[in-house]
Formats: structure tokens, sequence, C-alpha cells
């Protein structure tokens, strides 16, 4: 991957806006109430070197928002699945750290930063640990790595809108000031809908919103292929 | 200029409070339209990442009806306090917002609702979910919709549906909101006929 001491990581370029995600594993022991699932946390950073609109300090509004997106992405989506991260059941699992930061933004950080983390944990090699029967301890081994099950592919599209006549797919910054509204569309490999995010904005007719849904399913197609060429082009360590 | 109705969906219950338009300090101002801000608080703890978003797009919902270019170099601050929780918590919201910009009398292009379908592991359409059919549901979507023209204004999914279903549940959440529409029309009626 793009950095080299991250578990997984993976640069996305959409146009100017460019997003990198690294993904870090830790241990820990899961929650009471779900003994045999792991954690998966994302994080959205939109520092202040990517925008003059962004200052630093506290993550602005935007990148809360972003976060949480991506957040409901995975939760929707069923990326990975949690139980998949238990090592041992009620004492050991993995928490993921999914650091999503854009270094440059041009519009349609969305996106982008959703591609970002689905390469990212495409790339993730997980060493293998075991639990020491006598000492009770968790015991990792570095050498033997495996790869995260990726159970689905989810992609997002997103769409500025122009006074409900036009839309325009994959905003630059410029589109989007001037744009009267955005919405999201998230399917995965079956052509379900993972996520619809319009979040104000231009009112759309039902039959506009499924012309976006189309067009986003096609699209859909598009960037796996372009994701898995990428990945198996990545010669193993 | 404050509004503090509290529509309430079975047991869920949000108090929306709106001040403007006021002066705005400094940097939030707008030299072109009203500066709007929202503030959601949740019933117990600090506001997190989720009432972020939630706010982001009850701010950018509003920001579409309120005609805000009347008010150039204002500020309009909507507050809501969530009462209590049991389902449909962002349609709430939405109704709570929608009836707080009314009650203020703010100049708006239309007024919007907001409704929360639910699709149970057998693929029927629930409104107005409480939580334990949200928790139990494979999908729920939470349209808000105008009144001018019943177009999606606001739309926001948690969990995955196919497309056919997706286009349902709108249509279901067109159809009921006319009740919605209703019921601000009575609630207005009854508050101005007391004088």
């Amino acid at each position: 991957g793009s950095i080299t001491t991250a578990d997984g990581s993976a640069l996305v370029k959409l146009g100017n806006t460019t997003v990198i995600c690294g993904v870090k594993a830790e241990l820990a022991a899961p929650s009471v109430d779900s003994a045999n699932k792991g954690y998966i946390v994302p994080n959205v950073e939109l520092p202040s070197l990517c925008s003059t609109r962004f200052r630093s300090g506290p993550p602005g509004e935007e990148a809360q928002a972003a976060s949480q997106f991506i957040a409901d992405v995975i939760e929707n989506s069923r990326i990975i699945a949690k139980e998949d991260l238990c090592i041992a059941n009620g004492k050991l699992a993995w928490v993921l750290y999914c650091d999503i930061i854009c270094l440059d933004c041009d519009g349609n950080v969305l996106d982008a930063s959703a591609f970002a983390l689905l390469a990212a944990l495409k790339n993730v090699q997980l060493p293998s640990v075991t639990i020491n029967e006598e000492t009770g301890l968790s015991e990792v081994n570095f050498k033997q790595k495996n790869p995260l099950i990726i159970r689905n592919h989810p992609v997002a599209t997103s769409f500025a809108i122009f006074d409900d006549t036009l839309l325009i797919v994959d905003p630059t910054a410029e589109e989007e000031d001037l744009a009267t509204g955005t919405v999201t569309v998230v399917t995965d490999d079956e052509g379900r809908l993972c996520s619809v995010h319009k979040p104000g904005g231009s009112p759309l007719t039902g039959a506009k919103l499924q012309d976006c849904i189309t067009r986003a399913v096609t699209r859909h197609k598009e960037v796996k292929k372009l994701i898995d060429k990428v990945i198996k082009s990545i010669k193993p360590k | 200029d404050r509004g503090p109705p509290s529509p309430s969906p079975g047991d869920t219950s949000v108090l929306a409070g709106l001040y403007g338009p006021v002066e705005v300090k400094g940097s939030k101002e707008l030299p072109d339209r009203a500066a709007l801000e929202v503030l959601l608080r949740p019933k117990v703890g600090l506001p997190g990442v989720m009432e972020r978003s939630r706010e982001q797009l009850l701010r950018r919902t509003c920001e579409t009806v309120v005609l805000g270019v009347l008010h150039p170099r204002t500020a309009i601050t909507l507050v809501l306090q969530v009462l209590s929780d049991a389902g449909s918590l962002l349609s709430c919201c939405l109704n709570a917002a929608c009836m707080g910009l009314l009650d203020a009398g703010l100049p708006l292009a239309s007024l919007f609702c907001g409704i929360t379908c639910a699709l149970d592991p057998h693929g029927a359409i629930i409104l107005d979910p409480t939580t334990r059919q949200e928790q139990d549901a494979r999908a729920v979507l939470t349209f808000a919709i105008d009144s001018a023209e019943r177009k999606v204004l606001t739309a926001t999914t948690r969990g995955s549906c196919s497309v056919e279903e997706m286009q349902q549940c709108l249509v279901a959440a067109q159809r009921a909101a006319d009740t919605i529409f209703q019921f601000y029309r009575d609630s207005v009626r009854r508050k101005y006929s007391k004088s």
C-alpha cells in the first residue's frame, strides 16, 4: 500500500481530489453485549491543507458529517462482517482504525473517501493471532499474514443538483459551490442500495432520483473493475 | 420571533426553538442571505458526530425552503431539544423544524414534513416505526417531502434495500405527507383562531 507503516492503505485521486486512507489494526477486548464482534472505527479528516475552506483546530461540521457518512456506509453495506474480526470470543478481537485524510479537496470528498476506504481494506494484511492455552496471552505471528474477508464492495456516486433540472456526476469544488443541492447514492455488488444521502438541497422528483440510482449502479461496475485491476497489480511483499 | 411547538408521533417528542432573524456576529455573516444554524441536543449526553451529521441535514433542508435572501446579514438559529425518543426521531426533528419555522412566521418557499419508513424482514413497509421496529428492520428510510409538489427534499437511509423497495417507500411517504400537511394546517388555524 501507499503507507508502509500501516496494515493497509490506499491513495485515491478523483480528478484533483486526493484522499488517502490508512488502516491500523490493534487488539482489544470485545464489548460485553457483542462478545463475538470486533470494531471498525472510521475517521475522516479535512485538514486545512486540503482547502482554504477548512481551518485548523477541532473537526468542523463537514468532517464530522463525512465521518458519519463513512460509518453508515460500513454499517449498511456490511463490507466486513464484524464477527470475522473476532479472535477469541469475549476475550480478544481486532479493532480497525480507518483514518481517511483528504490531501486535496476539489469536490466530491465523499465518493473519494468511500473508494479509499474500500481499496485500503482490500489491501489490509492482518498477522495471525493465537491465544496460548497455558499462559492465556495472545501471540502475534507477523510472518504469517492473512487478508481481510471483504463481503461487499460499496461504491458511492455523488451528483450535484442545479435547480432540479441538471445533474452533474462527480462535481468539482466549483460545481459544488454553485450547486443548489447534492445527492450521494451508495450501491453494492448486487445492485442494492446501501445508502441514499440527500441532505436538503433542491427537491427532486422520484423519477429524477431513480435516474441517479440507475447511473450509480452502472458506475459501480466500472469502479469495481478498476479497484480489482489495481489490487491484482500490487506485487506481494 | 420564537416558536416552541413540539409534534410527537407516538412517544417521540422534540422541542424546537427558533430565534431570528437577528444580528449575526462577524465571520458567520453572509452578505446576500440569512445564515441558518441548527443545534440538535440529544436527550442524554453531549452532541456527537451523529448529531453534527443530522444538524447538517436539517440545516440544508431548512436552507432550501427559507427565503434567506429576504434577510441578508442576519442569523436564524434553530435549536432542537430531544425530549424523548421512541423511534422515528429524525422525521420528528424535521417536523418540529418546519413547525418552528411556521410558528416564527419566517418567509418560506414551501413547507416540508419528515416521514420514516421501515422495511421489516418480510418486506412490508411500516410508517413511523418504533425503536423496536427500527432495530428489527432490514432498512430504515427517512424522507423530507416538500408541500408544493411532493418532491423529495431530503433522503437518508440506514441498512440496505433494493431500488424497487426504495421507490415503494417513497410513494408511501408522499401519500402520508398529506396527513402531516393537514395537521400543520389545522395547528396554524387553531393558533390564529384563538385571539
